[in-house]
């Protein structure tokens, strides 16, 4: 039997690595993007777990939210990674300082 | 006990996924692990009995927004050996931060307040149970409002994805209206006064 601290654990988990992931590759706005998914879907195993052990069919209704706002989030910033390497050339967030003072 | 098995089989994939997004050097194989970690946790998602949302992330994520990474890392033209620049170096840091991040997240979770025994019990489901029918039943009531939100999110995503992303075709012969509208006849057509000529 699955206890729920073991979901939370793992989930804990897999946040932490993707901090990690956002710290080491910070130069890559690519891996940035994936790197907030994995966060967002350590967040949605938490709310299913909880959903799970507390028998209460809300927090499903909650990850069904999330993951809209999260796949209209990714589209929308695959777009504006397309339009920003069709004018720069590049995707290095080191090069993205124009507005730099 | 076999459900025990199988989620730690699929615990061990899911950071190893993870881990493994986050460290490889090509993105395209960076996305491919992310798919891999998408799949076992809708594997774990199956036993914790959100079988609906299970399905929805590997249709959603799996068939849309990961085919839309890979697209999108196929199309650019990226110059790998910069973006790799200061991985070594930030590798320091962002362990220490993620083992401070553990430590305590840890702490917290795995204290008494967290065990299973304090929480309701979790009951055996009927067999004809439908997680789907529950879903929708709570969605189409009590979260109507919020539901028809998440379409307007949707849709505000749509077009704001064509709009960031379309170019206009330059071959592409257009009508203007303003421009049409504008026309007189002075400007196109031109009455030449002359003499009429003899017949032959």
């Amino acid at each position: 039997m699955i206890e729920l601290s073991d979901v939370l654990i793992l989930a804990a988990i897999l946040f932490c690595i993707s901090v990690a992931g956002i710290f080491i590759n910070r130069k890559n706005v690519i891996v940035l993007l994936m790197c907030i998914e994995l966060m967002l879907l350590a967040v949605n195993m938490n709310f299913i777990a909880f959903s799970h052990f507390m028998n209460d069919i809300t927090g499903q209704i909650f990850v069904f939210f999330i993951l809209t706002v999260a796949a209209a989030e990714s589209a929308i910033g695959l777009a504006i990674l397309m339009v920003l390497f069709r004018n720069r050339r590049t995707i290095n967030v080191d090069d993205l300082n124009s507005m730099k003072g | 006990m076999i459900e025990q098995v199988i989620f730690y089989i699929f615990a061990g994939l899911l950071i190893f996924s993870a881990s493994m997004v986050i460290t490889v050097r090509n993105p395209v194989f960076a996305a491919l692990f992310l798919v891999l970690s998408f799949f076992s946790s809708a594997a774990i998602w199956l036993l914790l009995q959100a079988e609906f949302l299970a399905i929805a992330l590997v249709l959603v994520y799996v068939g849309a927004v990961m085919v839309l990474f890979l697209f999108v890392v196929m199309m650019l033209d990226i110059n790998l050996a910069r973006l790799r620049e200061g991985f070594t170096r930030y590798l320091p840091v962002g362990i220490i931060v993620a083992l401070l991040m553990m430590t305590a997240m840890g702490l917290v979770v795995s204290s008494e307040y967290f065990q299973t025994d304090t929480s309701a019990p979790v009951t055996a489901r009927a067999p004809d149970y439908s997680n789907t029918t529950e879903l929708g039943k709570t969605l189409y009531t009590d979260y109507l409002y919020p539901f028809e939100i998440a379409g307007v999110i949707l849709l505000v995503a749509i077009i704001a994805a064509i709009a960031l992303t379309m170019r206009k075709p330059r071959s592409t012969k257009s009508q203007q209206p303003s421009m049409q509208v504008q026309a007189r006849k002075e400007d196109r057509l031109k009455i030449v006064k002359m003499q009429s000529e003899q017949q032959q």
